[in-house]
């Protein structure tokens, strides 16, 4: 029971992480209907930031991650202004294509600078080794994850609902067309989600160093996995994405813990699975067009 | 002339032999007799164009975009090294075929899922079943002998006749024939009226099914037979090289295939075959360069692609040959810009 109850923590602690880092990539396809391959450069950019700044210049982890987050956002930012805005309109092949490119060119970037064998933050020594909480043994780390992540999606889900920025955003997401006829000015609203996105997608990295381990092939790796966040989840909410990454992350954890000979074979046929089952998503609308 | 007559007069012009296409197969052929001490890279470049022409199948014919056609590339591969292993089907010719139709099983099976909703959600199928059969080939090591690849295949004679030399000179010429004819097969599927339809879906499903093209079955059909291509081009590779390793279902090889059709242009088969010539030339050139990160060059490429635009690319390149053509035959230029695709 306690092993039970041990798993389904750490697949809560992976789903919100993963969900921290996919979330970007729910709006760019939700809002622009772009399709970013890339993504996971992105957070493997905060990720490498946080290591240089934590291990190299001895900063302390908790300054470093803010950091991580600005690092992503500020490349965002820059990429979406010179590049990416071009390709809005064109095919997905396009779209795909370019961001493949970017994904081996950030690779082999990473792989050219820091080498390209895995990396590790140090950790400060309270997020280091697990309690016991009534039996169940609970990950300092995976703690901190959750709480930070939930904290995040918190106020992610206020900002979305309560605010005049998230209104806006949502009318977008819901009709381009009709939004900027009504005077939102939905390319500026773009830039400003997207480098979030990145900024979070980095955060996430940086977070992620420890538990889905650091290295240059990061972006390749994980692409599946923000890909099912999103295609699973959908992006009408932030609600779809999150159950999608919760559903991922606890059912990968699970996968790997009762049949790990199987390895990533549960969530690919998970994904197959629910894709035959709603080839829309489980949540709400398509997250594509 | 009555509109149906007329369509027909076209479809069959454009579907007629032209010079630059003999003239291309003859230059494919004398390269073999060309360049005796390349017969490995150049088979490497033959596999690789049939490889991009299955994709050109799905791709520039139909517009599904494929993120995991390594997929049937890996299972053909694996299909003709156990073939070849465990002395199942000793023959090459038949082994390579027993190994396309596996892919085209595994590419009926799933065509199912990919013609399924939209473009987001075929990218993700097509990649979770590369990435579903990569674990799998893990998973049963004992079979595929896991990160290992199959070792020790030993090639028989094709026909009982011909042997696989050390110069590989054999091989590509065996490679070259398939290739031919498989292309000659394509090439009368695209052009026909099962072909055009294709195009048709591809322009726009919905007024595809109002005229009544059963638009589902026809994708179903394309998938499977660009499957059996794939599957052929890996039982090549296995043939050929005589290993068979997980890489084969990497998605870094469904992404280069991407590339190579890209640079080739999809929609008229030449353009895997051309894009397999110049990737591999690109990659020869970005690995002398630097050996350990060519990856960052092709991304380059692939990012400039399309930045400037595949349809603007095509223009440039396609100027000098067709000014020449225009020059001295005195008139419309054979070599035509692809159309635009997905």
């Amino acid at each position: 029971m306690t092993a039970i109850l041990t798993n389904l923590f750490d697949g809560v602690a992976y789903g919100m992480l993963l969900f921290v880092l996919a979330c970007g990539l729910a709006v760019t396809l939700g809002l622009m209907n772009f399709v970013n391959l890339a993504h996971g450069a992105f957070a493997m950019t905060g990720g490498y930031v946080c290591m240089v700044l934590v291990n190299r210049m001895g900063w302390p982890f908790f300054a470093a991650l803010p950091l991580a987050f600005v690092s992503s956002a500020a490349i965002g930012i820059a990429l979406e202004r010179t590049l990416y805005r071009h390709l809005y309109s064109r095919s997905h092949l396009d779209q795909v294509l370019f961001t493949i490119g970017l994904t081996f060119m950030s690779v082999a970037a990473v792989d050219y600078i820091q080498g390209s064998s895995r990396v590790f933050i140090d950790l400060p020594a309270a997020l280091q080794g697990q309690f016991d909480l009534f039996g169940v043994g609970i990950g300092r780390y995976r703690l901190m994850i959750i709480v930070i992540c939930g904290l995040l999606t918190i106020a992610l889900q206020m900002v979305l609902a309560k605010t005049r920025f998230g209104s806006r955003l949502r009318a977008a997401v819901d009709d381009p067309r009709a939004a900027s006829g009504l005077g939102i000015n939905v390319p500026q609203l773009f830039a400003f989600t997207f480098a979030f996105g990145c900024g979070l997608a980095g955060l996430g990295g940086a977070l992620s160093a420890e538990i889905l381990g650091l290295d240059p092939y990061f972006p390749l790796k994980f692409m599946i996995y923000f890909l099912i966040v999103v295609t699973v989840g959908g992006s009408s909410s932030i609600t779809g994405p999150f159950l999608a990454s919760l559903l991922l992350g606890i059912g990968d954890v699970a996968g790997k813990y009762y049949v790990p000979k199987m390895g990533p074979f549960v969530i690919y046929t998970m994904m197959i699975v629910i894709l035959i089952w709603r080839p829309n998503g489980l949540f709400g609308r398509t997250a594509a067009r | 002339m009555s509109a149906s007559s007329d369509v027909g007069y076209h479809a069959q012009r454009q579907a007629r032999w032209h010079y630059g296409e003999v003239a291309f197969w003859l230059i494919v052929l004398a390269c073999g007799f060309a360049f005796p001490t390349r017969y490995l890279i150049m088979t490497d470049i033959l596999r690789l164009a049939l490889f991009a022409m299955s994709l050109d199948l799905v791709l520039g014919y139909a517009g599904i975009v494929s993120l995991g056609h390594a997929a049937f590339f890996g299972v053909g591969a694996y299909a003709a090294g156990l073939l070849a292993l465990h002395g199942i089907i000793n023959e090459p010719v038949l082994a390579l075929i027993v190994a396309g139709l596996a892919a085209m099983v595994l590419g009926f099976a799933t065509s199912f899922l990919v013609i399924r909703g939209v473009d987001l959600t075929r990218l993700m199928v097509t990649l979770g079943i590369a990435l579903l059969l990569e674990a799998l080939a893990e998973r049963f090591s004992n079979i595929t002998g896991g990160t290992d690849g199959l070792q020790g295949i030993e090639m028989q004679p094709i026909f009982g006749e011909i042997p696989f030399d050390m110069f590989g000179k054999a091989g590509f010429f065996y490679s070259l024939a398939v290739l031919f004819v498989l292309f000659l097969f394509a090439r009368r599927v695209v052009h026909s009226p099962f072909g055009l339809s294709l195009r048709a879906i591809k322009n726009n499903p919905l007024r595809a099914a109002a005229i009544g093209i059963p638009v589902n079955r026809r994708l179903i059909a394309i998938y499977t037979l660009a499957a059996f291509y794939a599957g052929i081009a890996g039982a090549l590779f296995t043939q050929t090289t005589a290993i068979a390793s997980l890489d084969v279902f990497a998605f870094e090889r469904s992404a280069d295939l991407m590339l190579v059709l890209v640079i080739g242009g999809t929609g008229y088969l030449y353009g895997g075959l051309i894009g397999a010539v110049v990737f591999r030339l690109l990659q020869e050139l970005f690995s002398t360069i630097t050996p350990q990160y060519w990856q960052f060059w092709i991304g380059l490429v692939l990012v400039v692609i399309v930045l400037v635009g595949r349809q603007r690319l095509h223009r440039w390149v396609l100027y000098v040959p067709n000014l020449i053509i225009k020059q001295i035959a005195g008139r419309k230029a054979v070599v035509a810009v692809p159309e635009s695709d997905a």
